[in-house]
């Protein structure tokens, strides 16, 4: 059973966690018309190579954000999400027609 | 007394203890042995050789590797099967019997089957049994089942309890011979903590058996050497009859031990689990008294057991002349050493023997093992010789009733593999080595193709000391003298294979395959090593290929033409050895949730039922009675009052400046303006637009929100929240407070007048507590929050508590009204009742496409919103509008009851789905929810619903909710 590091509770075993796929920023949705929506929301990069991903441990809640290489399965590094979110994100209003 | 006319005096027999008889039988007849005595080794002391029948041609088969390696010495006990005799202690009194027999061990009925080998050539069961069409599983099957297989599972057997451990290690080392020791030594020398992991039940390795000398103590004094310098060292755990039967990422180890299986984690992992002796190919290879040069050492050093009278010695290599000193000190004949090397071999132990006037025969290898009478035990062999210019003299033949095959070795790969290493050959060469090791792996000594002594013992140290990391400038080793006369070792090097099959001659024993088996596979196109695998089972059997996975790619290599490096080995998976079901089962740990008022119910005759790890109750009656006791609970619901425990619903606490702003974002309708002592009604999305949750918004504060989630899925909706406020970056706490409050709701037209004597703080009368109201107070003299809801269409409460006071809350509220108090009631009640008001359920009556459209709930998303998530989405989706809706249906009284997940159908096209589906005590009649064309949803439309026998029932759609449409009872 693989280690993962958690940023607040150390190392534990991956089935304490669950990934939640890759980090992508969420575009603006008042300015993205409905295929790159539709690209956002159903397709995922599946990178083969370092990809940065979201990660919970599941016992405490604790989201983070580990890099692994997708090839080896490595995880080379993880980090509170703090590293990657620091501002207050807000949406304007409205959808784009198409 | 039982005779013993094998056994050898001391000092032979390093784990027996000879002042401790032990009586046992295998197949009936009285066997004797002593303490520390394997099953296998106590038979051979008695003169009983054949210890099994072998798969398929039911051979007499006998001790082979005598260290648990191959599947000849598999036998029954009571109740456990599969056990390897060799491995397996005997006890007093203990019952043993040959498995895969038809008859006797001795007689067996179907040993017929070997003359009729040729009529069942490799894979035949892929091709000869299929017609006509079933008679495979019809009568095919079961015979082959019959006459193949191991041994019988006792369906009466005992259970027995197992458990498991977790460890933790610096340095992990497997395997405790003159490596493993010596690199757990290295380790510990640098304050590592270390695990020390052997099989057998006694340290040493191969120290324990093998012949390194001439004087034959030489392994004798290399290993009380390193036990002397264990002893000293601190910091080591040595393990015995511990097997490391596997690698997981990250060295996470199963080691097995007895009725326990050890979860140990390494840091860093040493792997010194030796080699593997291989067997030699020729005619009739598998007669007993036929057995590895290492099995006849380990009988005679370990056991004390003389393996033979009268011995030819196949030596491949020095450790077969170190075999032969070793019968000829047991007191044995050594009638010829046959070695096929043309040069013989230089080293002085091969002197030695010849010095003791042994015939040794160079160049020639053996061709073909005569059996005796009856056929159970080795009489002779025949040899051939290899040179093309000697080919034609007469063959040599010898009497002999024990063959020792010394013809090379295979690193014990398995974990290594496991690991992601690999088995390499380079170019022509007939030796397969270990390479592409992953970080914190490391090997040393035999596995690593170190036989020497001197060269294990410094390749442990070095990978022990790196282990625990040691720098590279060396330190001092163990102070252990060591001699080795086996100079030259090219133990590797395997025997030649025969020029053409003979026939009975087995590559693979477990699954009786010969060589022309595997060169029949070739020639049938599966000429990759993977492909044979499959087509011939070469490898299946429980001995994983150990004995089979060079040799097979040696054959393959040659009828294909190609390099052992080009055809490779097949994979190696966990487990490294057959491992028994109670090991992997042991306890489960599966947490069980119990409400704090879950034995009021249990009192109360409640029948339980899950609800996620929740226990809740299904209804309060015998299981006999279960329709009448749920009608019984809807009719008091609407009668009178009933009272449900739901301390199972998710409860979240959102705290914060930006608490209005997080909740808007989060659930689909309008938040911002939800005054402070109101409940709302809260429906969530997911990024694509479909109802993933729902529940009530509790607005206590404009910074403060408690919002109900469903039983199911308040987990995720809690990590969902956290997950985008990672991201957002808000002003708010989330708690997940589920478990800190225990609720019920209180429902039914009598339930204001219930609470009136219970309430303090709080105005009950329809004006100062409205529906969707929200107050606080207290409830029976317990702090409460209550919510006025009506999931059942009643006029109701729904009352939080603090969890440690549920169940006093629950005996008030029963107590409240004397004879005339709430009925308890259970979650079929609920079901009933909430589908008698069209309310859907998230997950039973949505997907994963269900729009709040397709659900007619588009009233509960807010159009003027800047932003929640779903809502691009759901624009997007606007615009490629949905075919179907949920819609609720009626079917005629007397019509068959659908069952949830029958189809909706129109003109023979599926169009939906029934999702809910009851028949209506409060309305005599069959109602439901259930998807339907969008074109066809309008109340007074057809439905057409088809049963599994693919009959047709037809009903309405009709007006949500079907019960008090005008909601004049909840809100009354």
């Amino acid at each position: 059973m693989k280690i993962l590091r958690c940023p607040l509770n150390g190392p534990r075993n991956i089935s304490e966690f669950a990934c939640f796929g890759e980090v992508v920023e969420m575009p603006e949705p008042a300015e993205t018309g409905d295929d790159a929506w539709a690209d956002h929301v159903w397709n995922d990069n599946n990178t083969a190579g370092v990809v940065r991903e979201w990660w919970c441990h599941l016992p405490s809640s604790t989201w983070f954000i580990a890099e692994r290489d997708t090839v080896t399965d490595k995880i080379l590094r993880s980090y509170p999400a703090s590293e990657v979110y620091g501002e207050r994100r807000d949406f304007k209003a409205g959808n784009p027609s198409t | 007394m039982t005779a013993q006319p094998n056994r050898l005096p001391p000092p032979f027999g390093l784990l027996i203890d000879r002042d401790r008889r032990v009586s046992f039988t295998f197949e009936g007849r009285r066997y004797e042995g002593f303490e520390g005595d394997s099953i296998a080794s106590a038979l051979a002391a008695g003169g009983q050789w054949v210890l099994s029948r072998s798969f398929k041609y039911h051979r007499p088969r006998g001790i082979m590797s005598l260290a648990g390696h191959d599947a000849n010495a598999l036998v029954q006990l009571p109740g456990e099967p599969n056990v390897p005799a060799d491995l397996a202690p005997i006890s007093e009194g203990l019952t043993v019997r040959a498995q895969n027999v038809s008859g006797s061990l001795r007689f067996d009925r179907d040993a017929w089957v070997g003359a009729f080998a040729r009529f069942l050539p490799v894979g035949f069961y892929y091709r000869a049994f299929y017609r006509p069409v079933g008679a495979w599983q019809r009568f095919w099957e079961p015979v082959f089942r019959r006459k193949a297989g191991l041994g019988a599972v006792d369906p009466a057997a005992r259970p027995a309890d197992f458990d498991k451990a977790y460890g933790f290690c610096d340095v992990a080392v497997v395997g405790g011979g003159p490596a493993g020791l010596s690199a757990a030594l290295a380790a510990a020398s640098q304050g590592a903590e270390v695990c020390l992991i052997e099989q057998a039940p006694l340290l040493g390795g191969a120290l324990t058996y093998a012949r390194l000398d001439l004087q034959g103590h030489a392994a004798a004094e290399a290993r009380r050497a390193l036990l002397g310098e264990l002893a000293a060292a601190s910091g080591i755990t040595a393990m015995t009859s511990a097997l490391c039967n596997g690698w997981f990422a990250d060295n996470y180890l199963p080691v097995l031990r007895g009725n326990r299986m050890i979860k140990l984690r390494a840091e860093e992992l040493v792997l010194a689990t030796g080699e593997i002796e291989q067997p030699a190919i020729f005619r009739n290879n598998d007669l007993p008294g036929v057995m590895l040069g290492s099995a006849a050492q380990r009988l005679i050093r370990l056991y004390g057991v003389r393996p033979g009278a009268r011995a030819v010695v196949l030596a491949g290599n020095p450790d077969g002349y170190g075999v032969a000193l070793d019968l000829l000190d047991a007191g044995a004949e050594v009638v010829a050493v046959v070695d096929p090397r043309p040069a013989g071999d230089a080293s002085r132990l091969a002197a030695a023997v010849a010095a003791k006037g042994v015939k040794v025969l160079t160049g020639r290898m053996i061709a073909e093992a005569r059996p005796g009478r009856g056929g159970r035990r080795v009489a002779g062999v025949r040899l051939a010789e290899l040179s093309p210019e000697a080919a034609g003299r007469p063959a040599e033949r010898f009497d002999c009733d024990l063959v020792c095959v010394s013809a090379g070795a295979l690193p014990a790969y398995h974990l290594a593999l496991q690991a992601g290493a690999r088995l390499a050959a380079e170019g022509a060469e007939e030796r397969l080595r270990i390479t592409g090791l992953p970080e914190r792996v490391r090997l040393a000594g035999g596995v690593a193709g170190a036989h020497a002594l001197d060269e294990a013992i410094t390749q442990g140290w070095n990978a022990g000391w790196a282990a625990a990391g040691g720098d590279d400038t060396a330190a001092a080793q163990p102070h252990v003298q060591v001699r080795d006369d086996r100079s030259g070792l090219d133990v590797a090097a395997p025997c030649p294979l025969p020029t053409a099959p003979l026939g009975k001659d087995f590559v693979d024993f477990d699954e009786d395959l010969q060589v022309a088996d595997l060169v029949n596979a070739v020639a049938e196109g599966y000429d990759e090593i993977e492909l044979v695998k499959r087509f011939s089972t070469v490898g299946m059997g429980p001995s994983q290929g150990r004995h089979a996975a060079l040799n097979t790619a040696r054959i393959v290599a040659r009828a294909t033409g190609r390099d052992l490096a080009a055809v490779g080995v097949t994979t190696a998976r966990p487990p490294v050895m057959p491992e028994r079901l109670g090991l992997l089962a042991g306890r489960g740990f599966e947490p069980d949730r119990l409400t704090p008022m879950h034995h009021r119910h249990l009192e109360a005759g409640a029948q339980m039922m899950t609800a996620g790890l929740w226990w809740r109750p299904a209804y309060y009656g015998p299981e006999s009675e279960r329709q009448a006791c749920i009608e019984a609970e809807v009719r008091a619901v609407r009668e009178a009052a009933g009272l449900i425990d739901v301390s199972t619903l998710g409860g979240l606490e959102v705290r914060g400046p930006d608490a209005a702003e997080f909740v808007e974002r989060l659930y689909t309708f309008g938040y911002r303006k939800q005054a402070v002592g109101r409940c709302r009604y809260l429906l969530m999305a997911n990024e694509a637009g479909s109802i993933i949750d729902d529940g009530v918004a509790c607005r206590f504060a404009e910074d403060h929100f408690y919002l109900t989630a469903t039983t199911g899925g308040v987990d995720r909706v809690y990590r969902t929240m956290l997950w985008w406020n990672a991201q957002w970056r808000l002003e708010v706490d989330v708690a997940n407070v589920t478990a800190a409050y225990a609720g019920v709701n209180l429902a039914g037209p009598r339930s204001r007048d219930l609470l009136a004597g219970l309430v303090e703080g709080i105005d009950l009368s329809p004006r100062g507590f409205p529906y969707m109201g929200l107050r606080e107070g207290y409830v029976a003299g317990i702090p409460a929050r209550v919510l006025r809801v009506g999931f059942v269409g009643e006029l109701g409460y729904e009352i939080h508590v603090p969890a440690s006071y549920g169940q006093a809350l629950w005996d008030r509220l029963l107590a409240a009204g004397g004879d005339a108090g709430p009925r308890p009631f259970g979650v079929e009640a609920q079901r009933v009742l909430r589908l008698e008001k069209g309310h859907l359920i998230v997950g039973q009556d949505s997907d994963a496409m269900t729009t709040p459209e397709e659900a007619q709930l588009a009233w509960a998303v807010a159009g003027k919103k800047a932003f929640f998530v779903g809502q691009r989405s759901l624009a997007l989706r606007a615009r490629h509008p949905s075919k179907r809706r949920l819609v609720g249906f009626a079917l005629p009284p007397d019509a068959p009851l659908p069952q949830e997940s029958q189809l909706v159908v129109r003109d023979g096209e599926m169009v939906g789905f029934v999702t809910s589906v009851v028949r209506s005590p409060t309305l005599g009649q069959t109602i439901g929810l259930a998807y339907t064309a969008a074109d066809a949803a309008e109340p007074g439309a057809g439905i057409t619903i088809r049963l599994t026998d693919g009959g047709l029932v037809r009903g309405q759609v009709v007006t949500l909710p079907f019960y008090d449409p005008k909601n004049q009872r909840q809100e009354g």
